[in-house]
């Protein structure tokens, strides 16, 4: 029987350090072209809907009459396909992930001539 | 004769995260029939086909399930490609190879964390999620997205991935191969996993023939059925051969997929050797006007994407048929005679994944 073959992976398990991050102090880096949060620049936006008639989920809502542009952030699966079909291109996607929320209506961000 | 008892296991149950139901009927600790439901998370995609575009339905098909995303999303593009007769180009073949294979890999690590947690080894799942997260980072930064790809277009690929990344992603894969190595061979030789295996879980090359096995399921039982010898994307310009075993049990079928997660890293590598530079996608003009079935190899085995379009921008009729649902009447046939405390193992080494079941 062999023995002390657990002790190359302990010493190196105790040199080491943990494989995971610790959350809170030390953040989760993205790359550049992680598909996160759509933004819209709402100056640029004309209300023509294409991307909520597009959005396979339905996330977007547009209303030309009130200028308004609203998305649930909690609907949108980050398909980027709102982006894509854009006319003026005033979508984008951020590298990150939008924020957790604890109720649901919290995840819908509107922009409206009143601010967001 | 004993008497019968009816275990209900499921549709939440310690061995998969995801619902699936079995009623098992037993004498003593035998079972001798077990009875299935699904259905408990049913998403009705196939009836989205007749109200979204057939271009962004891509979107749709890729989210069918999150370990099989890519091959789905390649299915549907080659179909629709078919109907169309659009010629991809060779670039876009090789990259949807490179991105299918990595999937393979993150799916089949992901499946032996969780088979070792099936069989009550909980260190060895931590570890293999911490390999799997090599190859997570890897689709990461060349697709945008970590599980979903969303790489796949009607008519090519969305991103291209460059040589010196590529170079990279091989250098890493041959890393990962090496820790995989370590990991694997707890799996091959570890005394306590091959008693549980071993013998557990029969079904033999006639049964998994006549019950229309497909992927891991039959390639243990020694049934040669690989879709990647057919020849679809890059396939038939790299030297892929199915891995088979004899033995037909639970151990079997794990030493299939970890021999799997070696051919793959070893594909990857012929395909960043041979892929050619040029376009990466092609204009997609006209609508689809026909019908075709398109045959894809997913980690768990044969997918058959069915698309029939009508010569409008929306489809007629799409249709997936899925690995799992095909393994199911196996499933059954392997549990009659084997003792309820089998149970677990047995359906974790079949594999079911029940989002592509219920898509």
């Amino acid at each position: 029987m062999k023995s002390f073959t657990m002790a190359k992976t302990v010493i190196e398990n105790l040199l080491k350090g943990p494989a995971t991050l610790m959350y809170p102090q030390r953040k989760r880096t993205f790359t550049a072209i992680t598909r996160g949060k759509i933004e819209n620049e709402y100056p640029k936006c004309i209300f023509c809907g294409l991307c909520s008639k597009r959005c396979p989920n339905y996330a977007i809502a547009v209303s030309k009459e009130k200028k308004e542009w609203e998305i649930d952030r909690l609907k949108c699966c980050m398909c980027n396909l709102c982006v894509d079909v854009c006319p003026v291109k005033c979508l984008s996607t951020d590298n990150q992930y939008s924020p957790p929320v604890t109720e649901k209506k919290m995840g819908i961000q509107k922009l409206g001539p009143g601010g967001s | 004769m004993a008497h019968r008892n009816i275990i209900p296991l499921g549709p939440q149950h310690p061995v998969l995260l995801e619902p699936i139901h079995f009623d098992l009927v037993t004498e003593d600790e035998t079972v001798v029939d077990a009875v299935p439901s699904i259905s408990y998370v049913h998403r009705g995609l196939e009836r989205l086909v007749e109200k979204r575009d057939f271009n962004d339905f891509v979107h749709v098909a890729d989210r069918i399930c999150g370990l099989c995303s890519i091959q789905h999303a390649m299915g549907y593009c080659q179909a629709v490609e078919a109907v169309m007769g659009i010629e991809v180009p060779e670039r876009a073949l090789y990259l949807r190879t490179i991105w299918a294979e990595l999937g393979r890999i993150h799916s089949h690590i992901f499946w032996l964390g969780v088979a070792a947690d099936g069989f009550g080894y909980e260190s060895l799942f931590m570890q293999s999620m911490r390999l799997r997260e090599v190859v997570l980072d890897i689709i990461e930064e060349t697709t945008g997205a970590r599980i979903i790809f969303g790489v796949c277009k009607v008519g090519g690929v969305r991103r291209d991935i460059d040589p010196e990344t590529l170079k990279g992603i091989v250098q890493r894969l041959t890393t990962l191969g090496v820790d995989l190595e370590e990991l694997t061979a707890v799996f091959i030789n570890d005394y306590g996993i091959k008693h549980r295996l071993e013998g557990v879980g029969f079904i033999s090359k006639e049964d998994a023939y006549t019950l229309g096995c497909v992927g891991p399921l039959a390639r243990a039982s020694g049934f040669d059925t690989d879709m990647r010898t057919i020849g679809y994307a890059a396939y038939p310009h790299l030297d892929v051969e199915p891995m088979l075993e004899q033995s037909g049990d639970c151990y079997g079928r794990c030493l299939v997929r970890i021999r799997e997660i070696f051919q793959s890293i070893d594909l990857i590598r012929q395909a960043a050797g041979k892929i050619p530079e040029g376009p990466i996608d092609v204009k997609v003009k006209g609508t689809p006007n026909g019908e075709y079935f398109s045959r894809v190899e997913q980690p768990r085995g044969e997918v058959i994407h069915y698309v029939k379009g009508n010569g409008s921008k929306f489809l007629q009729r799409f249709r997936v048929r899925v690995p799992t649902f095909t393994n199911i009447p196996a499933m059954i046939k392997i549990m009659k005679g084997s003792q309820v405390a089998d149970i677990p193992n047995i359906i974790i080494t079949l594999d079911p994944c029940i989002s592509c079941t219920e898509r």
